[in-house]
């Protein structure tokens, strides 16, 4: 897990944006990451797999990720070379995804982030910096159990490095 | 301490009182993935350096969002999973055996007072018989496969009271779909969800099922529903809350007046009653899901298409529960009275509700669904739309080729 400032261009979306609009449901039996990658968001935005550049930001507003419990959601946005999710709010199952295979995710409620905005993230200092319009917003706490998950660079290196829930 | 059912579940299994807030880690009575969720566990499994199953008798594996297997790549995740499966010695439900969610409760593997993880976002139903069911990723599933244990946040919990008798004709995914009208797609988000009154108390398994599995379209962790009144094969504990229990919110609902209500495309909290659609022209209708395909279901439907047939241009898909609900409504009938009103079977399982496996709808098409989700896309299509409903509706749209109220069908 890259816990140093992450930067990119921000790609904006609204509110409930569901598991099936970021990877149909049709794209998943698959173990093949790139598959994941190439479909991604294909039925919100159809330019997004070929515009996104490794280190974009993905952000949203409320409840994003709603629907189905399909890890691919969180590994396609990854795989895209996204650098973090910013959501007002996220659907419990996605964000516990999204930290378990080592997705920066970031619950900032109050942010004014709009598209093509360069934004950088502080995981450590839980802060998101808008570097267009120079603003600084503060992202919700994580529970420590997550904390520790993402310290440890997701839950696959976690239990490898305790063996068991700490 | 005066606590709710998910405190009392959740303290269980901590080995300690515990309450809404806290962190807690737990032990798990079993856990379940499917075709669309094991691989990715196993993959997780192996990485965490697992060689065995912390127990092979709690740990259920399900074919059934793509099956039998429309292609090569699916062929070979299907077989990935039964290699697996017998190699760690854990029980896997083939092809056409049934949807997970129906299986773990028909075959008696989540009960009353367990707590149990599934690798399917639909794991609240697991709340109609008294359990906490929770809904996780493959990893998150792969971690308690290897360790027996889960760590959880205990949530608040709304409490939902619902008073008076349905209409005839109205169902308990009616009743789900105007609370999600109510709440919201995130209404319930990490929160649990409580059904109580003489409304949920008079209803049968089927029916708290269907209830218990769309809190999940709320956002819910989980989604119980008060156990008096529930009737299973085996003698159980029910766990009730205390009556002085402290709820995030409380909600109250009268259903004695409530018609049918129907979900409009593209979100399942899109809900109006169904006054608002009727009328509307549809191409195809669908009875499936862990929603709403058990032999209630499917007898509901045979009550509206008896000795009729589906209007020209309109195709009728059914996809059983599982393969005891299929025999079943052969034996009284059911299928053979579906059959000649024009339906077409497919084998037991998710298929078209998850856009997966089989019945795909054209572009411009109107579906008319017994499902749980009709996102955009949601069928394999995204440019059909998709309205939700009860079986009984899905079956009276199809008879007359238009959104229509079974009550006025007859």
């Amino acid at each position: 897990m890259n816990i140093e400032p992450i930067g990119g261009i921000a790609h904006v979306y609204g509110d409930n944006i569901d598991t099936d609009r970021i990877i149909p449901g049709k794209y998943t039996k698959t173990l093949d990451t790139a598959i994941l990658a190439a479909h991604v968001l294909e039925d919100l935005d159809p330019a997004f797999a070929r515009t996104v550049r490794p280190g974009d930001l993905l952000v949203a507003g409320y409840n994003f990720g709603c629907g189905s419990s399909r890890e691919q959601a969180p590994l396609a946005i990854k795989a895209a070379g996204v650098a973090a999710v910013i959501a007002r709010s996220f659907a419990r199952i996605f964000y516990r995804n999204a930290i378990n295979i080592g997705l920066p995710v970031v619950e900032v409620e109050d942010h004014a982030i709009q598209p093509g905005d360069r934004v950088s993230v502080d995981l450590a200092a839980g802060i998101v910096i808008n570097h267009t319009r120079d603003e600084t917003y503060h992202a919700a706490a994580m529970p420590p159990q997550m904390v520790a998950i993402l310290a440890a660079g997701g839950l696959v290196h976690y239990l490898l490095r305790y063996g068991d829930y700490v | 301490m005066a606590q709710t059912i998910a405190e009392k579940i959740l303290s269980r299994h901590a080995g300690k009182a515990v309450r809404a807030g806290e962190i807690v880690i737990v032990r798990v009575d079993g856990v379940m993935a499917t075709d669309a969720t094991a691989p990715l566990a196993i993959q997780a499994f192996r990485a965490m350096g697992g060689v065995r199953l912390w127990d092979p008798a709690r740990v259920f594996l399900v074919i059934d969002h793509a099956a039998p297997a429309p292609n090569e790549t699916v062929a070979n995740l299907h077989r990935l999973m039964r290699d697996f499966a017998r190699e760690m010695g854990c029980r896997l439900y083939d092809i056409g055996e049934g949807i997970c969610h129906q299986l773990m409760i028909e075959n008696e593997h989540v009960r009353p007072g367990d707590l149990f993880l599934g690798a399917d976002s639909h794991s609240p139903t697991y709340g109609a018989v008294n359990a906490f069911g929770v809904g996780v990723g493959s990893t998150d599933l792969a971690g308690a496969m290897l360790t027996g244990k889960t760590w959880l946040k205990v949530p608040k919990t709304i409490q939902i009271t619902l008073h008076g008798a349905l209409r005839p004709g109205v169902t308990a995914k009616d009743v789900i779909l105007r609370l999600l009208q109510e709440l919201g797609a995130d209404g319930a988000n990490y929160q649990a969800v409580e059904f109580t009154g003489e409304t949920v108390q008079a209803m049968s398994l089927s029916a708290r099922i269907t209830l218990a599995n769309m809190t999940a379209e709320m956002g819910a962790k989980t989604g119980l529903v008060d156990p008096t009144g529930l009737n299973l094969d085996y003698p159980f504990a029910p766990v009730y809350p205390d009556p002085d229990a402290e709820y995030s919110r409380r909600l109250v609902l009268d259903v004695s007046a409530l018609e049918p209500q129907v979900a409009r495309p593209h979100a399942p909290d899109n809900v109006v009653p169904i006054t608002s659609v009727k009328g509307t022209p549809v191409h195809y209708a669908f009875i499936g899901s862990c929603t709403n395909t058990r032999l209630e279901d499917l007898a509901a439907a045979a009550a509206v298409l008896r000795g009729r047939r589906v209007a020209p241009g309109v195709r009728l898909v059914i996809a059983p529960a599982s393969r005891r609900v299929f025999e079943a409504a052969l034996q009284q009938g059911i299928v053979q009275t579906l059959s000649a009103a024009g339906a077409v079977f497919i084998p037991a399982g998710c298929g078209p509700c998850v856009g997966s496996h089989l019945g795909v709808p054209g572009d411009g098409e109107v579906v008319i669904s017994s499902t749980n989700r009709n996102f955009r896309g949601r069928m394999g299509n995204p440019r059909a739309e998709i309205y939700l409903a009860s079986p009984a509706v899905v079956a009276a749209s199809a008879l007359v080729g238009h959104i229509a109220d079974p009550a006025e069908v007859g």
